[in-house]
């Protein structure tokens, strides 16, 4: 029995390995289609990623949000769901954040309780739109899939309406954002730095949470249930609709969570993309790991000095920062890939 | 027990190579970014993947030590692609003309600056991956970037810094903020939309001029009504017809290009305006889908005329339909700027170029030019040469009397507007059709 354990377990590791190789193949093959000497991409991304204190520091900047982005849908995952509306849910913590400060702005409080509230705002805006997708799927009998798709273009179109309307810069009709907050209620940050070392311990909180929850908790070991067979959850007792509302609403806080960083930190000021596509790469994250919270950190870390490594691209190779997207989505789809292949053999 | 020995091995081998192929890079010197440079002198190798925590942060680190004693590296940041034939090509285009100028410049560039196209990063960052690249002068082409430009400079004071089409160092203007190091450079765009609107008011047989616009600002507001002022002037002047009969109506998109989902679609706006009389579009955005559609239609017989902007070989892309392009020329301005700040004299400032009336298309003098398109009749274009020379000759539109687009007076009679008046224009003016401001 362990001995079968362990020779599955190695299984996967070589599978997996095998899945990273056959990404960096594709990849490397991609770039040579473009004319590209992979070497020096590579190269590139590593020192673009890490060749300086302040690159470190913007991964750093971009790992937040992914990481609470990520561990919130470890959560729906658990629960068997696809919850793709995290987009819109940290566009909806965004907003929420937005109009928190907006609204208290004007008044005496101390910048640090509007901030607070910012952060408070967020988490519920965030919440508002996950407990759709959860009541849309419940009572509506909904899709997730579909209602958070649903969900994520209206999200979109009602910042676009905040931006070009109500919220709008005076006498600007632009895309390019609303009037950005003042330096008080900026997100504090390292000195010289644009980390905001309190959106860190946010996201490593969230993901600890997070772990410490799916893997000693009834909670978790429940919400697992739920995943794998909800029917047999049910009849076990488990109140199954309870528990897919939670993970959503729970997703939905860290997301709306996320949401409040992009603006307080990030760009203190609402914009049209908000969400950066930190949720559909939280995804990727996901899967990459099977779900697993342990690894979803250092993986998010390694999708993040991606990101801020490929912009070096197009500086140096007149290459497009989109590569590094590639090198990000074929990674998924072979683990995926070579998943299915090891299932496949080893049933047979 | 097989099995498992097999992918122990399988896993170790995959790793090793996985180890093997990620410490190459290290082991290879970079080659020098350009191809045009002389062969890269060896590099230091770099371990691959190591923080350096220990050096203060905001020194930029050049991977490479300078080439030549004189290596000046202009780093500049353009929110469209570079290769736009609009806004962003020109700027890149003027990189270039400097690089030809002063030996040694060498222009580097991140384009697609802009948050739908990178998701997750600001400009200011972007800067700063330009400055440590070894840039020396960091121009921010675009004002979506006006937050970005102020953003770096506050954490970076002593970078020499360019904001095009800002007013920040405007001492005068209502956005001033004092820096040490923070130039404004803009082109009198005013005088080259006067002559699009001349050259379509006097080729329009419908009487209807559309304007394909960017988003609404003080700076759209402005170069609309100054084409919508040449239309109109040209019109009565040399058409002959009464200027209350002229049509122009302006419709925005949103931004300066086209972004799916987030603009409206610019294909789709100079279509309507095609479709429904407009024989003229006049493009305010960055890229050229006024001409596009217009040379669409005209294939399929109907008989219109389109009249790109930004970039001086706009009109390459569709010249049977093309007018003209009013263009933007900004390296004189650059290369101004760079010999300044290696004579270490750059100092902050605010410049608004008008063209060089003896010649308005010499690329060494003239920040704004107008080249004529294939399209242009050789009447029409004899009068737009006319209206030309009236406008070197100082004739100025921004004059008395004028009313806004919602009838309250902009200038008694005779009085010439002021150039705050004329930057900050709060509506359009009277006569023209479209939104002043977004309404709520």
């Amino acid at each position: 029995m362990t001995m079968m354990k362990t020779s599955s377990r190695w299984s996967g590791i070589g599978f997996q390995a095998l899945a990273v190789l056959l990404a960096l193949a594709f990849t490397t093959v991609v770039m040579l289609i473009s004319g590209a000497d992979p070497l020096q991409v590579y190269q590139n991304i590593i020192t673009g990623a890490l060749g300086s204190p302040t690159k470190v520091d913007d991964i750093l900047v971009a790992w937040t949000p992914l990481l609470l982005a990520t561990a919130g849908l470890l959560l729906t995952f658990t629960a068997g769901l696809w919850n793709i509306g995290i987009e819109g849910q940290i566009t909806l913590g965004a907003i929420f954040t937005t109009w928190a400060l907006r609204v208290l702005q004007p008044t005496d409080l101390p910048p640090t309780l509007i901030v607070a509230v910012g952060f408070l705002a967020g988490a519920l805006g965030g919440m508002f739109w996950a407990g759709l997708v959860g009541l849309l799927k419940i009572f509506g009998n909904v899709n997730e899939i579909f209602g958070g798709l649903g969900l994520n273009f209206v999200a979109t179109a009602l910042t676009i309406w905040l931006i070009f309307g109500p919220w709008k810069r005076p006498g600007v009709g632009s895309m390019s954002g609303t009037e950005p907050f003042p330096l008080e209620l900026w997100l504090p940050t390292l000195p010289g730095f644009r980390l905001s070392p309190l959106a860190l311990a946010m996201g490593i909180i969230a993901i600890a949470i997070v772990y410490i929850l799916l893997r000693g908790t009834y909670f978790g070991l429940r919400l697992k249930a739920v995943g794998r067979n909800g029917r047999a959850a049910f009849l076990m007792g488990i109140p199954t609709t309870r528990y897919m509302l939670m993970a959503f609403l729970l997703c939905g806080l860290m997301a709306g969570l996320a949401g409040a960083t992009q603006v307080l930190a990030v760009y203190h000021r609402l914009i049209p993309s908000i969400s950066s596509g930190y949720g559909f790469l939280g995804m990727m994250v996901a899967m990459l790991v099977n779900y697993q919270a342990l690894w979803a950190a250092p993986v998010a870390l390694f999708f993040a000095a991606l990101n801020i490594g490929s912009i070096q691209l197009p500086i140096v190779l007149k290459l497009d920062s989109s590569l590094s997207g590639v090198l990000q989505g074929s990674l998924v789809l072979f683990v995926l890939l070579m998943d299915g292949v090891r299932r496949r053999l080893t049933r047979s | 027990m097989k099995s498992k020995r097999i992918w122990f091995v399988m896993s170790f081998v995959l790793l090793l190579t996985l180890l093997v192929s990620a410490c190459q890079p290290a082991a290879t010197p970079t080659q020098a970014p350009q191809p045009t440079q002389p062969p890269a002198e060896p590099q230091p190798t770099q371990p691959p993947a190591e923080p350096q925590p220990t050096q203060p942060p905001a020194e930029p680190q050049p991977t490479q030590p300078p080439a030549e004693p004189e290596e000046f590296i202009i780093g500049m940041l353009l929110v469209g692609p570079y290769n736009d034939r609009g806004w962003s090509q020109a700027h890149y285009d003027a990189g270039l003309y400097v690089e030809k100028k002063i030996p040694g410049v060498k222009l580097i560039y991140i384009d697609k600056v802009n948050p739908a196209d990178r998701p997750g990063t600001t400009p200011e960052q972007l800067a700063e991956d330009l400055l440590s690249k070894g840039a020396k002068l960091i121009i921010f082409n675009s004002d979506d970037m006006k937050d970005g430009a102020i953003n770096f400079a506050r954490a970076h004071p002593d970078v020499p810094v360019i904001h095009a089409s800002g007013d920040t160092s405007w001492k005068e203007g209502v956005n001033y903020i004092e820096f040490p190091k923070f130039g404004n450079t803009m082109g009198r765009m005013e005088y080259g939309k006067m002559i699009a609107g001349c050259a379509a008011a006097l080729t329009t047989k419908t009487g209807q001029i559309g304007y394909l616009g960017p988003l609404i600002n003080d700076e759209t507001r402005r170069l609309t009504a100054s084409a919508y002022l040449g239309a109109k002037y040209c019109y009565e002047k040399y058409a002959g017809k009464n200027p209350a009969d002229l049509k122009f109506k302006v419709t925005w998109i949103g931004f300066w290009f086209n972004i799916p989902g987030f603009t409206a679609d610019p294909t789709q706006v100079a279509d309507d305006f095609l479709n429904s009389g407009y024989d003229v579009v006049i493009s305010g955005i960055d890229t050229t889908e006024a001409l596009v559609q217009a040379s669409k239609a005209r294939a399929a017989g109907k008989e219109v005329w389109a009249i790109p902007y930004d970039y001086e070989g706009a009109c390459a892309e569709a010249p049977e339909v093309c007018l003209g392009v009013p263009y933007f020329n900004w390296g004189p301005a650059y290369l101004r700027a760079v010999e300044q700040v290696k004579a270490g004299t750059f100092k902050s400032y605010f410049e608004w170029l008008g063209p060089d009336w003896t010649n308005i298309n010499n690329h060494d003098t003239s920040a704004v030019g107008f080249v004529f398109g294939d399209a242009l009749s050789a009447d029409a274009k004899a009068n737009v040469e006319k209206f030309i020379a009236e406008l070197a000759g100082g004739l100025n539109l921004f004059v008395g009397p004028l009313n806004y687009q919602d009838g309250t007076p902009f200038l008694a009679e005779g009085e010439v507007a002021t150039d705050l008046q004329v930057w900050y224009l709060p509506q359009l003016l009277e006569g023209m059709e479209g939104q002043s401001v977004p309404s709520n």
